[in-house]
């Protein structure tokens, strides 16, 4: 028998990418959906966000935005060290503090910083991060395989999932174990591609774990309309209908930089 | 030092092994350098080709997640190239360099390399302002023209090189400072620039300059107190050199630094007693690469 997850990674306030992620993912026939955290930033409207969370049973582990947003901290603990990231870092920020309800907020504290699931006998593990530190960047480029073997053993687990970075990723480790970066659907991958990724991972008993990483279409023209509405930075809006990153870049390795346009 | 818990950092775990790849061997000797490294530095030798991949095969059992090359310059190693692709089959790799000798032919080598993995090669590359005038005076003559020449190689075979500077400037002149050095980098092709800054250490040549750290520059057991050690280099680094595994690469020349023949037991807890620990203690992890910087994690 086979188990079918769903992992939607950070949100980032796209509401409207998270709708078109739960009927895609309900089409497909997925037995669960899971969101890895940070529901806040980016994008317009946070409060959008939580109703579609609770309507669709989503669980939800804790992300470094979320554990801000949560307890009103002055910023998203992305540890972003240039001056210009944290410079539009800053005004996501402010903007989803001002814009998220108590009772969301209250919400947020609630998370638990990960999630612990035994499937056909395999253990997973959904964190936001990685298991060992919530705001822990893991690109493909810049991760050893030896590590990740090493934080699966440290951890007990035979799948790990994490998000944090914004691009999607796999690796096979030993024992038939995995790690994956099931991406974000708050903003495009630094592709060139307006579309959005989530990740469907696969349990069988007897052939193991394997994942899919999706691209979603949705309305990337109402969600742009709404962030020029709402006052966000142009260049963040250059993001959503160009699929090329323009902030956060100078925390990206060679590899995943020298992709993009900027 | 007043009574009270000795601070001491216990490191979690391998995240980062370095390589003191030349010693302390340098064709520079620029005055602020934080190792005593000039042309004729003897202190230690170079590291063979099969001594980086024993401690590489090493440190992977360990879970090591990435490599640093430093020295001295490591492109003064004749056998560089092999070591640093040795590395990448391993994991991610940053090789520090003063920009001044590269050859192209090396680097076409190392960008195939890269291509053909899945890990990044990361240059970091010191150059000290914008302008020979600036620059010179600290690093010696005629090098930011050697170093700009060696950033234009890297650039021309498609490394994104991370250009480093320490900070001999005030607060006040940084933005205008820093918006010339992009306009000089992209002048010779760099499109996007990548920049970092570091605070200055003063030890090493340093210490000659500017008088070194003065006695109460120091961790204190107050100061220790609820601090997020996290943040230090050697709470998940080690470094080797041809004497053995030492606690960081700034501590590199004392010899308390040792700790070790063997990673594992280099894995140990570390008195943070040294002045240049108190400059770690106030900036965090200098060394690290942005897109592996640890925020605190509240
Ligand atoms: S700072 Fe770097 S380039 Fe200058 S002497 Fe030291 S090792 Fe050589
Ligand atoms: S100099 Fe910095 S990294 Fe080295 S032992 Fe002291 S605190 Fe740790």
């Amino acid at each position: 028998m086979t188990t079918r997850i769903a992992c939607f990674g950070g949100i980032y306030n796209n509401y409207l990418a998270l709708e078109a992620a739960i009927a895609d993912a309900q089409r497909r026939g997925v037995d669960q959906m899971f969101c890895l955290g940070d529901l806040g930033a980016f994008g317009p409207h946070p409060d959008r966000v939580f109703p579609l969370l609770h309507q669709h049973d989503i669980q939800v582990v804790r992300g470094n935005y979320d554990d801000s947003i949560g307890r009103g901290l002055n910023d998203c603990q992305c540890g972003y060290a240039d001056p210009r990231d944290n410079y539009f870092a800053q005004i996501s920020y402010d903007y989803t503090l001002q814009n998220t309800a108590s009772d969301n907020r209250a919400y947020l504290r609630t998370l638990p910083a990960e999630i612990r699931l035994e499937i056909e006998g395999r253990r997973l593990l959904l964190c936001h991060g990685s298991p060992r530190r919530t705001n822990e960047f893991l690109w493909k480029s810049t991760t050893s395989t030896s590590f990740l073997n090493w934080l699966a053993d440290q951890h007990q687990a035979d799948l790990i999932l994490a998000t944090h970075t914004g691009i999607h990723w796999g690796r096979e480790l030993s024992n038939r174990r995995a790690f994956v970066n099931v991406g974000v659907l708050g903003r495009p991958a630094n592709d060139g591609r307006k579309e959005v990724w989530y990740t469907i991972i696969s349990i069988d008993l007897h052939s193991g774990i394997s994942w899919q990483f999706v691209p979603l279409e949705y309305d990337f023209r109402r969600l742009s309309s709404e962030m020029t509405a709402q006052q966000l930075p142009p260049e963040f809006i250059e993001t959503i209908q160009t699929g090329w990153w323009t902030t956060c870049l100078e925390i990206l390795p060679a590899k995943e930089r020298r992709k993009g346009r900027y | 030092m007043p009574a009270g818990v000795l601070p001491q950092v216990v490191p979690s775990h391998l995240d980062a092994l370095w390589f003191q790849v030349t010693g302390l061997r340098c064709n520079l000797a620029c005055h602020h350098c934080f190792v005593s490294c000039h042309p004729k530095n003897n202190t230690f030798g170079f590291l063979s080709l099969a001594d980086v991949e024993s401690r590489l095969e090493e440190a992977a059992a360990l879970g090591v997640k990435e490599f640093y090359f430093t020295g001295g310059e490591p492109f003064l190693h004749p056998q560089i190239v092999p070591i640093l692709i040795a590395a990448l089959a391993y994991g991610p790799v940053t090789v520090l360099t003063n920009g001044t000798v590269l050859k192209a032919d090396w680097l076409q080598q190392l960008r195939d390399a890269e291509e053909q993995g899945i890990y990044s090669l990361e240059f970091r590359v010191s150059i000290d302002g914008f302008s020979p005038e600036t620059n010179d005076p600290i690093r010696g003559e005629g090098t930011f023209v050697r170093a700009m020449r060696g950033v234009q190689l890297l650039v021309e075979h498609h490394f994104l090189p991370i250009i480093t500077a320490v900070r001999t400037w005030s607060d006040a002149d940084e933005p205008h400072i820093v918006a010339e050095f992009m306009q000089a980098l992209k002048e010779i092709g760099y499109a996007r620039p990548r920049i970092k800054l570091l605070p200055t250490l003063q030890i090493g040549a340093e210490e000659s300059r500017s008088c070194g750290y003065a006695d109460h520059d120091r961790i204190t057991p107050e100061m220790w107190a609820g601090f997020d050690a996290t943040q230090l280099v050697c709470e998940h680094s080690r470094v080797v050199s041809d004497r053995g595994v030492h606690v960081c690469p700034i501590l590199i020349e004392s010899p308390d630094s040792l700790l070790g023949q063997t990673l594992a037991q280099s894995l140990a807890p570390f008195e943070v007693s040294h002045g240049a620990c108190f400059t770690c203690y106030q900036f965090g992890s200098i060394c690290a690469n942005p897109s592996s910087a640890s925020g605190k994690d509240r």
